[in-house]
This record gives structure tokens, C-alpha cells and sequence, in this order.
């Protein structure tokens, strides 16, 4: 309906808005299925490049980092919380990382540092920071795809994995 | 740690894949989903000619994409005895939806039956019945000739008021035109059953007899309606939660003024302005919120009424109105009732008869017997005097130039449920019946719904008005044999404590009579059971999908098919009338409700000709139907209004548009619908005017709510949640729903919370005169003090538990006005800890 295709257009600003750091860089393709058998479903897990994200220096605490993991098409966040948080990691176990893509629609997430929610301004769905990206409210089907972080010796932070499937894409490594 | 599902990779559509309609058999939305199967063996790749949406798949997609579906879209179902895989996804050439997936509808695939990848095995897969003390499987020949020869020889003993009867009216799952039809002709064709109730409401009656009264069927306007409205007047409904792509689809866009050209183009004679709100709930929800984020709050008006003070607030509006002469005095001359008769002689105590609890009469008579000021509103209300004349304003103050306002008026089960639901929802059509919208574009006074619809069935007119209040029959110890389907009174009716107290007891009776004698002595099984119910035990027969709590007390379970696993008919909430085609086996013997009625039907018909009552034996002949489109053929093609132009084939052309109902004709290829009703001004009465309601507020009317008001100290409000759908029936075996709401919540002011000692997540006990429950405490800085918010129909704690046994005089419950005490049960436990209880509404950042 004309009603719905403003909507969208509403919702791909926003998206715009929430993600203005992504470059539109082309990643070769690894052909998900052709590369396993085919006789079953998917294997539990792809493999995950190991990136490095930032360094824990970097980060201040509740202001959101914006990085891209797996790849630069893939928009999310580095957030140090300031206290030890699910899936946290570094010396305070307080940094996690996102996808900030909703997994709804797709729409930007906005971060909310007074409350550490990622709210979604296409339907309204939020996301709590603090425990694991739980849906506290929303139209997704999955909590909020986290990333799966490792700081080393230097204090750099790699991504290594990430927990649910990332909108826009059927195989979180492309 | 949130529950993820470490699902990271998703098989590819490939581009031959079957292609189903599917609409989603949850809400009244119906939205629009399409289900793709193909070989467990193949998949699609990433190359464009490789899947199913013609796209490169090894690159990101944009927002609103239909190229990509969630893991909770997935799943691997049988398909004609062979593994498929199965992505069932919101299809964007849906007119209701536009490809928007809600958090229930969009978990379709995931709460599939799947022996391959375990979910939803609570599915039943074979009939049961009790044996050597337990549930045992059994063949259908075997658990029907059980049923059949107890509820014969229950309706010899006592007549066929001994066979009380529960089931579905509704469309979607557990309903649809074949299923209402195949009980509907099982009950009241074959037998005439009087004792029978629905899922949701202890008789066999209208959630809206006052609409119909007047002569306006409640679900009168279209969606489109949502955009074109000036001022949309939501009355009980929390529609983002509970209708959520109707809001988003349909509202938003106009509160946002996103659909301003389209009512330019559509009403180009008059001026227009992006929509205004009015939301008449006791309790801020998400709704509200999410109509501020939309509109701005200058444009959402939300009226925090006492709860259960509805008719005051729209008599108010209604003399307001008449008083302002913002009314179309056409409309009122042409198409209403214009010589009114005396009001009976006890109104407004009582009605002209119980069946008619109200007063039907002419606009005069109704703006007369209706009178109430602003001030005494106020004070009733506990709403701003200015807040009323403002909404007063917003709904019928002509527009610049004259014009008249176009609103839509939408009511749910804060008015259905709530006090006094006869002349709330009688006065609340008087309203839009003064201003002239119904039938108009931008109008409708309709029902917001809860299930979709799908009823066709023969007449109901021998169960009578008011119908009986079959929970109070069950509990006095009434009746032989019960029939339920689809339903389970455990968590879904009122004065639960106490009728799960006797039906437990009543059904004991019968299973201990059972084990005392060896199950292949069928003679003599029947005759125990007999015996155990002439000493005041209960048969009970439960036909469902799942094993419910209400069947754990059952003697007989039989396993129903779902939609999807069956063709099924249903229609929206705007009477669009789809097919979900079947793309899928149902679980083990499982049946469609229609056939298990007709064998229900055979079974007793052999079992009637056996005891020698051939008479009786022929009025269950008929029952031949082999397919669910049998049933549908006889059902609604020979019943509904404009049936005979509707067929499974014409409907599977149609997709996931369909028609509107009613049907009036099939021309190029198409089945012609009706967009609205009314739109002549002609309405469902006999001489077609329809009727005002002379309806004056009466207090809350239900007995025992003004007495457990005075006693306890806090409202225990109750509705749904955006996770769950109905009484979480399937939701009980997904873990991300279970993992966000282990526990009912009940919302409370952080105050509240101090005074009583208890902290986020803790469990508290809410009790009162009529029973116990449990909940979880989720703290909610909106709430008002003394007011709470319980999650309804949950199986870890039964909010109808504590809600009394009154109704209104039609037998319609009273679940919003509860009122009981709370106190803690114990520390937040450990399926709690890792929660959020932060805000749920949406905040711009």
C-alpha cells in the first residue's frame, strides 16, 4: 500500500541516519550453500573472521564505538558499560558489542545512553544493552545478534562470532 | 544471557520451491504470509537465478527486503509423508500487511510440528483415553466408540441438556468456516444444544450484543478506514500489542501524515490534516506511546479513565455532541429509528426483559435518556473537564468550512470485558451513529477483535438469550458428559479457582471409576462410567493440537489438525476472507475439527441405531464428508451470505488478498466483495433504521465488583502482550517467548512496590474473595497508584483465578474489573535474573 512503501521510505532514512558510517564496500562472495553437503540442514556455525574492532582504549564508557563485524556491510557497535554486563569482555567484563541492524526490519537501531537501550524507529522495538541485546519490547523474532568478543594482551578487541542471524543476510558470513 | 538461538546461517528459497497462501492463524489481522517448501535434499544458492527472489543473495540487503527471513521463519515439516524444507515469510503484496511480520505471526514456521527439529512436540499425534490410570493411545475407531456410546448414554439419562458442550466460534486456528460448521452442524443441526459455551466467555452469546441490536453489525468498516479517518478513537484496545500490523500499517501512516495524498485523492472536497487520536484506557500502554512518537503528543489525546467508567465518559460525549449540534441530521432523518417507544417501566434498573438490558429508541430519546454533563462525567471519570470537550472537539467538530469530521471508532476488550458491557458498547455507537460515521469513508464504529472469524454454523436460536452460564451449571454439579474443543477453561475463563476446584473433583469421579475396570470390557467401562456420573461425576472429552491443562483432567483426548496442516477459511477485521492452503501433514492421526465432528457424528449414529433409537440414529446421518472442503461446501457455499460464489479454487486465485465479505457476485475471475457495510444507510433491522440506545450509567453493574472494590486495595487490570499469543498455548514450548516471560508479569507503580516490600521479578501472590494467583513483578513508573496491569490467560499463573463469577445480565464476563490484594511469594528466582525490566515503550533518541 502507498501508505506503507512512505513507510519504508521513512524507515530507510532512518536507517541512513543510524548507520552514516558504513561504507558500501563490495565483499567477495563465499557461496554458503554450494560448500556443504546438501543432504542436511546447515551446520551449526559458519566460519568467523577474526576482527579486530578497536582497542579498549578507544572506548569511553556509554558511548557507543560504531564498527562493522563480520564485514563492512554488517553495522554494529563497541559499548563499554561501565559494569559488568552479559557477554561482557575486558578487564571489566563491561564491553559488548551488536549488530545494529533490527532483526524485524532491518531499520537502524538508535542508541539510548540514558537508559543503554537500542530503540528502532521504524516499529518501535527495543533492545536492552545491559542483558544480552533481550528484546524488551518489539516485532523481532530473535533478541538482538551479539557479538562474540576477545580482548588481548593489548587491550585490542576481536570480534570472533556472532549468536543469532544478522538481517539482510541468510549466512552471517557472506 | 538473553536466549539466542546460534542459528547463523539459513538454507537458501531456492527459485522452483512450491509456493502456498497462508494467512496467519493467530489475531484478527490475518496478515498476509507465504509458505515455500521445497526438498529437504536441495537448496537455493546466492545467484540471482538461483533462489526464489531472482537477487544476489551474497550480498547485504536493504531494509524492508523481501529477500531475507529470520530463523524463526524456518523450519522441516513433512509435506505428503516427506521431510521439505519450509520458510513460511510476511508477503508484501498483502494488502493488510505489506509484508510486515509481527513477533507472533513471524514464528509461524518455528511453532510448526517438526520431528526433525523438535519443535512443537507437544503436538498430540494420537487419540487418547484413560487406561490403567493414565492417558494411553488408542485408534480412532477405539477412542470414538468411547465417546460415542458415553454421550449416548448420557443424553438417554438426562436429555441433550446432559452434554455440555465448550468450543471455538472463531476463525484461524481452532476455527474457520469448515470447523465452526462441522460442530456447528454436530450440536445444533444433529442435536439442538443449549448448554454450550465459547473459548473465552462462559455461555453461548455475542461479545457485542448491543452493536447487532441497533442494527450494526461490529465489524463494519474497512482498513483502509484507519488511513483515511480524521480522528481515530480507540476505545479498550491496546492495538499495537494486539493488533499489531493493522496499527502499523494502517494507523501510523496516517497519524504520521504519510497517507495525506491518498485521502486528498479519495475525499477531494473537503480539507484534511495528518489524523488525531483519542485513546480511552486506564493504563499507558505502548500504544499510546508509540501514537506520541507518531502524531506528537499536541495530537494524541489519551484519556486515563477510572476503570469501568466507559459510559459515563461516552454519554458525556454523546450530550456534548447533540448539545454543539455536531450531528448529521441527515443521516439521523434517513437512516435511524425516528418514533421512539416508552421506556420500560423499571429502566434504568432493568431492561424491557433480562435478553434486552438496555433501551432502544430514537436519537431524542437517546441524547434524553443518555443526559450527562461534563462536571458529573469528571467526577465519575476522574478526567479533566477540558479533556473531555477536547475529545468531544476532536471527534465531531465540523472541520474548516463545515465539513463534517471523519472519525473511526475501534473498541476491544477493555469495553467488552469491561463494566456494563450492554450499554458501554451501546453508547459508545450512539456516538458515531449522531455523527454520521458508519458506512462513510474514515468511519466505521467497529471491533477491534481478538481472533479472526469464521463462523457459519445452523441456527443458535434455540440456545435462548441471556444464554445459559454453563461454568455455573459445570459447578453446580449439572450435565454428564462435556465436549470441549479448542479451549481450556483452566486459563481462560473467569472464577477459575473455583471451577477448577469442582471440575477436578467431578472428573476424579469418573477416572476412578475407570480404573476399576479392565479396558477391553468396554460394556462394562461405559457402565462404570455411567455410574460414577449419576453420583455426580463428569465425562469429559477434550479435542485439541496440544495437551492443555484443562485436558489433563480429561478422559477422552482428540487430536486436532491446525491450519496450514488443513485447507482453512477464515476473515479478518475487515471481513477479508482468505484460504491458508494446506502446506504441510498434521502431527501423526491428527484431524481437522470438521472431520473429527463428522466422525463424532457417525459413531454416534451406529452406536444410536445399536440401542435401537433409529429416529434419533437418522438426525446424524449427513456426516459423510470426507475432506475439509467437503465441510466447506456444506458448510458455508450453501449457508453464507453470498456462499455460493466462493470455492476453494476461486480463493486460492485470490491469495492473501481474498474478498471482503460479504460475496456478491464472480466476475472476471474474480469474487466481487463489499468494501463496507452500510454504505447505503440501510441496517441490519427489520426496517432497516438503525436504533439509538437510551443507556444511562448504572455504577459498576456486575455483582461483587462494587463490594471487592471497597475490600481490596489494588485493580489487578489484565490484557495481552506483544510476545505472546492467546493463552501462549504454542508460545509454552518457544523458548525465546518463555525466556522473556517465564512468569505472568503484573505491572506496578515503583511506590506500590516499596509499600509492599518487593522488588523487580519477585513473585507475588494477587488474591482476593474468588481465589489465588501468581505473577511477576515488573516495576512500571506509568502505573497510577492501587493500579496494576496482570498478563491474562497465562499458564504459570491464572489471572481468572481471581476475577469473581458476576456478569453482565448476558451472561458476558467482567474481567477488567477485579480488584485484589498482593503480597510476596519469594525473591525474583533464577529464570528471572537474567531479565530486563527496563521500559518497554519506545523512546526517540
Amino acid at each position: 500500500m502507498q501508505g506503507c512503501r512512505r513507510l519504508v521510505e521513512v524507515g530507510r532514512r532512518q536507517f541512513l541516519k543510524g548507520s552514516g558510517t558504513m561504507a558500501a564496500g563490495a565483499v567477495a562472495a563465499s557461496v554458503a550453500g554450494s560448500r556443504r553437503a546438501a543432504a542436511t540442514p546447515a551446520p551449526a556455525r559458519v566460519d568467523y573472521p577474526s576482527n579486530r574492532l578497536a582497542n579498549v582504549a578507544d572506548l569511553a564508557v556509554n558511548e557507543p564505538l560504531e564498527i562493522a563485524y563480520p564485514d563492512a556491510d554488517s553495522p554494529g557497535v563497541l559499548l563499554k558499560l561501565g559494569q559488568a554486563a552479559d557477554g561482557g569482555v575486558g578487564p571489566d567484563g563491561d564491553i559488548v558489542g551488536f549488530s545494529t541492524l533490527c532483526p524485524h526490519k532491518g531499520y537502524g537501531l538508535l542508541y539510548d545512553p540514558s537508559d543503554r537501550v537500542f530503540n528502532c524507529p521504524g516499529h518501535f522495538s527495543r533492545f536492552d544493552a545491559e542483558h544480552g541485546g533481550m528484546q524488551i519490547w518489539g516485532q523481532a523474532t530473535q533478541n538482538l545478534p551479539q557479538f562474540q568478543l576477545r580482548v588481548d594482551d593489548r587491550g585490542d578487541i576481536y570480534a570472533e562470532g556472532v549468536d543469532e542471524l544478522i538481517y539482510g543476510r541468510l549466512s552471517n558470513v557472506l | 544471557m538473553a536466549y539466542k538461538r546460534y542459528i547463523d546461517r539459513l538454507p537458501i528459497i531456492p527459485a522452483d520451491a512450491r509456493e502456498h497462501n497462508v494467512v496467519c492463524h493467530f489475531c484478527i489481522v490475518g496478515c498476509g504470509y507465504k509458505a515455500y517448501s521445497w526438498d529437504v535434499n536441495r537448496q537455493g544458492g546466492t545467484a540471482p537465478d538461483q533462489n526464489k527472489f531472482g537477487v544476489d543473495l551474497s550480498e547485504q540487503q536493504a531494509p524492508e527486503t523481501e529477500a531475507w527471513y529470520s530463523p524463526a521463519m524456518y523450519n522441516i515439516v513433512k509435506q505428503n509423508g516427506k521431510d521439505v524444507h519450509l520458510v513460511i515469510k510476511p508477503d508484501p503484496d498483502c494488502v493488510v500487511n505489506s509484508g510486515l511480520g509481527s513477533i507472533r505471526g513471524a514464528r509461524l514456521a518455528e511453532e510448526s510440528y517438526s520431528r526433525t527439529t523438535f519443535s512443537q512436540m507437544q503436538r498430540l499425534t494420537d487419540p487418547l483415553v484413560w487406561r490403567y490410570g493414565q492417558m494411553q493411545p488408542t485408534s480412532w475407531d477405539d477412542a470414538l466408540d468411547l465417546v460415542a456410546r458415553v454421550t449416548a448414554a448420557v443424553i438417554r439419562e438426562q436429555g441433550e441438556d446432559g452434554l455440555i458442550v465448550s468450543a471455538f466460534d472463531h476463525g484461524g486456528a481452532g476455527g474457520g468456516y469448515e470447523n465452526t460448521w462441522g460442530t456447528g452442524k454436530l450440536y445444533f443441526e444433529a442435536m439442538k444444544i443449549k448448554n454450550i459455551r465459547i473459548h473465552n466467555r462462559p455461555a453461548y452469546n455475542s461479545e457485542v450484543h448491543a452493536t447487532r441490536d441497533m442494527g450494526v453489525g461490529e465489524l463494519n468498516n474497512c482498513y483502509e478506514d484507519a488511513e483515511l479517518a480524521d480522528t481515530i478513537v480507540a476505545v479498550g484496545t491496546n492495538a499495537l500489542e494486539t493488533q499489531t500490523n493493522y496499527f502499523l500499517n494502517h494507523w501510523i501512516p496516517n497519524l504520521r501524515g504519510q497517507s495525506m495524498t491518498k485521502k486528498e485523492e479519495e475525499l477531494p472536497d473537503e480539507p484534511h490534516a495528518p489524523a488525531r487520536i483519542v485513546i480511552v484506557d486506564p493504563r499507558r500502554t505502548v500504544t499510546v506511546n508509540a501514537c506520541e512518537a507518531a502524531a506528537g503528543k499536541d495530537n494524541v489525546l489519551h484519556l486515563a479513565i477510572n476503570s469501568g467508567t466507559d459510559l459515563a465518559l461516552f454519554n458525556a460525549l454523546f450530550t456534548y455532541v447533540a448539545d454543539q449540534g455536531w450531528v448529521d441530521r441527515e443521516f439521523i432523518e434517513a437512516s435511524t429509528l425516528r418514533e421512539a417507544s416508552s421506556r420500560p417501566p423499571l429502566y434504568p434498573a432493568r431492561g424491557v426483559s433480562e435478553a434486552n438490558p438496555g433501551h432502544l429508541t430514537s436519537f431524542e430519546e437517546a441524547v434524553d435518556g443518555c443526559r450527562m454533563s461534563i462536571e458529573e462525567a469528571a467526577e465519575i471519570t476522574g478526567l479533566g473537564p477540558a479533556d473531555i470537550v477536547k475529545a468531544a472537539e476532536w471527534i465531531a467538530m465540523p472541520k474548516e468550512g463545515g465539513a463534517r469530521r471523519r472519525t473511526m471508532f475501534g473498541y476491544e476488550k477493555g469495553l467488552i470485558w469491561g463494566n456494563d458491557n450492554y450499554r458501554t458498547n451501546g453508547a459508545l455507537v450512539n456516538i458515531a451513529l449522531a455523527t454520521g460515521n458508519v458506512g462513510r469513508l474514515g468511519g466505521g464504529v467497529v471491533r477491534l477483535g481478538g481472533h479472526q472469524e469464521g463462523y457459519a454454523r445452523p441456527s443458535d436460536a434455540h440456545v435462548g438469550r441471556p444464554a445459559a452460564y454453563v461454568d455455573q451449571l459445570l459447578i453446580a454439579g449439572d450435565g454428564g458428559v462435556h465436549h470441549i474443543w479448542g479451549c481450556d477453561h483452566y486459563k481462560t475463563t473467569l472464577n477459575a479457582h473455583e471451577f477448577k476446584r469442582v471440575y477436578k473433583r467431578r472428573t476424579d469421579m469418573v477416572k476412578d471409576a475407570m480404573n476399576a475396570v479392565p479396558a477391553g470390557d468396554r460394556e462394562g467401562m461405559v457402565g462404570a462410567i455411567i455410574n460414577a456420573i449419576r453420583q455426580g461425576g463428569l465425562f469429559a472429552v477434550n479435542v485439541d493440537i496440544v495437551p492443555t491443562r484443562i485436558g489433563e483432567a480429561c478422559h477422552a483426548i482428540l487430536p486436532a489438525a491446525t491450519s496450514g496442516e488443513m485447507n482453512l477459511t477464515s476473515m479478518n477485521g475487515e471481513r477479508r476472507m482468505r484460504l491458508t492452503e494446506r502446506y504441510m501433514d498434521p502431527p501423526g492421526q491428527a484431524m481437522p475439527d470438521c472431520l473429527i465432528a463428522a466422525r463424532i457424528a457417525n459413531h454416534l449414529e451406529r452406536v444410536l441405531r445399536k440401542m435401537g433409537d433409529d429416529s434419533y440414529a437418522d438426525q446424524f446421518q449427513g456426516f459423510d464428508w470426507q475432506t475439509e472442503e467437503d465441510a466447506f461446501i456444506d458448510g458455508y457455499q450453501a449457508n453464507a451470505p453470498g456462499g455460493e460464489h466462493v470455492t476453494y479454487e476461486r480463493l486460492r486465485a485470490m491469495g492473501t488478498n481474498g474478498f471482503q465479505e460479504p460475496a456478491t457476485g464472480f466476475e472476471d475471475g474474480k469474487i466481487v466483495g463489499s468494501t463496507r457495510l452500510y454504505t447505503e444507510g440501510v441496517f441490519s433491522t427489520d426496517d432497516g433504521r438503525a436504533r439509538f440506545m437510551d443507556a444511562p450509567w448504572r455504577g459498576l453493574q456486575a455483582p461483587g465488583k462494587e463490594q471487592q472494590k471497597a475490600a481490596y486495595a489494588f485493580l489487578i487490570n489484565n490484557g495481552r502482550t506483544n510476545h505472546v499469543w492467546q493463552s501462549a498455548y504454542l508460545d509454552v514450548q518457544n523458548d525465546f517467548v518463555m525466556d522473556r516471560w517465564p512468569y505472568p508479569f503484573i505491572e506496578m507503580s515503583p511506590d506500590d512496590m516499596a509499600e509492599i516490600g518487593v522488588g523487580e521479578g519477585d513473585l507475588v501472590e494477587v488474591y482476593n474473595d474468588a481465589g489465588a494467583t501468581q505473577a511477576m513483578v515488573y516495576p512500571t513508573p506509568t502505573a497510577r497508584r492501587g493500579e496494576t496491569f496482570m498478563l491474562f490467560a497465562f499458564p504459570t499463573g491464572v489471572q481468572g483465578n481471581v476475577v469473581n463469577a458476576g456478569t453482565n445480565e448476558l451472561v458476558i464476563p467482567n474481567y477488567k474489573q477485579t480488584w485484589a490484594n498482593i503480597r510476596k511469594l519469594a525473591d525474583a528466582p533464577e529464570g528471572t535474573r537474567h531479565l530486563s525490566f527496563k521500559s518497554q515503550e519506545y523512546r526517540e533518541v
